[in-house]
């Protein structure tokens, strides 16, 4: 949600401003982009709930709609219904009030919308330029040339725009730049299918389409997926929590398949081999893509492609949560949030492997079943009982360790009553929300130590990444750590598997199969 | 319940202008009327419920409690405690709105009391234009024009 805000001294009365800009039809007369307007079904220009269906002189066509009219307060306030750019959710407010010191008028104008995040800034110039300032000049101009006179703000305002042209005036709604879109596929190229991120936005703004892919180029290596890992990450750069993903482009940062192409200046990685990945760039979400091989994982044969991309940057993930972030202690007793997930339930085999008694909590009876299975010491239904309050109940009054939490908003105050002194809180994700802010001063209480992990600042290097693959892996074929088969679901409709892992209906892990 | 209301157009900008203002021991510093002011009980000017106590230049006595200040909204609110115009109920706000054409101000200062009827427009033209013009003015001419 972005919001524009310009306003101006009018050198007129009150009354005479408003009675301009009181008529929602009126624009047509005096806004220099309005080409024609009309009020749909003959309403009244003051009738609250009138629509008002207008023409830029570029040719784009709008419906906006009176939400409230004020002549006590002189205000109006309407919203778009349709247009041509994505000024999503535009609602603006006119408001005037009298400057008693000179007998003129104060007017601001104002809108809230949600841009997509490319165009945020063209957006907010087209309306505070093209739409308000160039409304300002066009009043100014039509009242103080009706009011001749020493009472002019200054030399020639407004005088300009007094005769708008069409060559010149400002009317920059580009129709033409409506959406955005991937390149479309040069002839000489491939294409690929892939999932694309057309804006910001919730699972609905993931489009199947065909996208470009040229050669590999030097330094970079062409994979055939075979599967694709859908992860919570996904979820925050499609929707921009993260900044990732720059729409309009393809997310995903994990998965398996074979290397179908080399480009020049690349060694040790031939076509057929088989990797896996776990890192950006995005770009995952597609049958084939290009990239850089140093961070690609050579898969052995006792690991699938559909186990490698159910649960590779999960288990790398676990890792150094419980090596590098909180290096877990045997007999450390800690807290894992949302154990039934992909993450939740490494955690707490892995743990408990490393000698921690494990708390867990879940949302479910089912999931409860789970996690037990998974060798959790003590299972909490958070919607049943406070989470907080169980883990001091099970531990005597003395909290856990360490709470490994990745719901965020919903637990994360919960977490930090739920830590022993001098605890730690891994505050790895947020599937409810931001935490918000929280007064520091306050963790003394208990001297608790709060960490906040990237998972590129732990994995993008070979350096870092290598040993948490190779643990994950021991850790597979060990036994320490079992993965269920992943639930699958098409490449093209990964947009119903990210409406299940928001909406939390699944366990365990999602990948999309090509 | 009578009504002030009184607007005018500083020529600089709203942060500059609220810098002046915000100080609500600062009423010598850019009013004409003002001798000179105290916060009672040795306050912060910024803490909501102090007091300032000042003196006119013109002999009498004000005391008025801070309501509210907003810093994000460039307001403050206060209440008349004693004063020698016999009002009741006085709430004033004195507010700053930008006017991003120009790089301006619009200020504004509202009041709302009780007072014997036959009293009201004398008051109203005093409070108005005796205090709120004039401190408007004194403002404008602080700031160059």
């Amino acid at each position: 949600m972005v919001q524009v805000t310009q306003s101006t001294v009018i050198d007129a009365p009150i009354d005479e401003v408003w009675r301009i800009l009181r008529d929602f039809n009126g624009h047509e007369s005096w806004h220099p982009a309005v080409a024609t307007s009309v009020i749909e079904g003959g309403a009244r220009v003051d009738a609250v709930g009138s629509v008002r269906r207008f023409r830029l002189r570029d040719g784009g066509e709008f419906r906006e709609q009176l939400l409230s009219l004020s002549d006590a307060k002189r205000t109006l306030t309407y919203c778009l219904l349709e247009a041509p750019v994505p000024l999503m959710g535009y609602v603006a407010t006119i408001r005037l009030k009298p400057v008693t010191d000179g007998d003129r008028t104060f007017w601001e104008w104002r809108s809230e919308f949600s841009p997509p995040a490319t165009r945020r800034d063209e957006l907010m110039r087209l309306v505070s330029d093209d739409i308000y300032n160039a409304g300002f000049a066009a009043v100014r101009g039509i009242l103080t040339r009706s009011r001749p006179g020493p009472g002019n703000l200054g030399p020639g305002a407004g005088q300009a725009i007094l005769v708008p042209d069409a060559s010149s005036a400002p009317t920059s709604v580009d129709a033409s730049r409506a959406l955005p879109s991937v390149a479309p596929p040069r002839s000489a190229d491939a294409t690929t299918k892939a999932i694309v991120v057309e804006r910001h936005g919730g699972p609905e703004v993931l489009q199947w389409r065909d996208v470009h892919l040229p050669p590999p180029g030097p330094g970079e290596v062409r994979i055939r997926h075979t599967f694709v890992g859908v992860n919570f990450i996904d979820i925050y750069s499609r929707n921009g929590q993260f900044d990732l993903l720059r729409p309009p482009a393809v997310p995903g940062m994990e998965a398996a398949g074979l290397i179908e192409a080399v480009g020049r200046d690349v060694a040790g990685f031939a076509p057929g081999d088989r990797v896996a990945y776990a890192c950006p760039p995005v770009g995952a979400y597609a049958e084939r893509r290009n990239m850089a091989p140093e961070l690609l994982v050579s898969l052995s044969a006792d690991i699938s492609d559909e186990m490698a991309a159910a649960s590779l940057l999960k288990g790398v993930t676990a890792s150094f949560l419980l090596h590098d972030v909180y290096p877990l202690k045997p007999r450390d007793i800690i807290l894992v949030h949302a154990a039934a997930g992909g993450v939740g339930q490494l955690l707490v085999q892995w743990a408990k492997h490393l000698g921690a008694t494990v708390l867990a909590t879940v949302s479910s009876e089912e999931k409860a079943r789970i996690v037990e299975r998974r060798g959790a010491d003590h299972v909490i239904i958070y919607s049943r009982e406070s989470f907080a309050e169980a883990v001091m109940r099970f531990t005597d009054g003395r909290g856990a360790d360490a709470v490994y939490d990745a719901v965020g908003a919903d637990t994360f105050a919960g977490s930090l009553a739920a830590l022993a002194t001098r605890g730690s809180l891994v505050s790895f994700g947020q599937a409810s929300g931001p935490v918000g802010d929280w007064d520091v001063g306050r963790l003394a209480s208990k001297s608790i130590t709060i960490s906040r992990p990237n998972y590129a600042h732990y994995t993008d290097t070979p350096e870092k990444l290598g040993p948490h693959v190779s643990r994950f892996f021991a850790a597979v074929r060990q036994g320490i750590v079992t993965v269920d088969p992943p639930k699958h679901y098409p490449l093209a409709r990964a947009a119903e598997a990210h409406r299940d892992l928001e909406q939390r209906r699944t366990t365990g892990s999602l990948v999309l199969t090509v | 319940m009578a009504k002030v209301y009184v607007s005018s157009v500083v020529p600089a900008p709203a942060p500059a202008v609220w810098q002046v203002v915000r100080n609500f021991n600062g009423l010598p510093d850019w009013t004409p009327f003002a001798a000179e002011s105290r916060i009672e009980q040795g306050a912060p000017p910024d803490q909501i419920g102090c007091v300032r106590n000042f003196g006119l230049k013109d002999g009498g006595r004000i005391r008025e409690r801070l309501l509210a200040l907003s810093d994000y909204e460039f307001s403050c609110t206060y209440s008349i405690l004693e004063s020698p115009m016999a009002v009741e109920n006085y709430i004033a706000t004195l507010a700053l709105t930008p006017i991003t054409d120009g790089n301006a101000t619009f200020a504004e200062w509202q009041a709302d009391f009780d007072c014997p009827p036959e009293r009201e427009r004398a008051l109203v033209q005093q409070i108005g234009a005796g205090v709120f013009q004039a401190a408007f003015s004194a403002l404008k001419q602080r700031f160059g024009r």
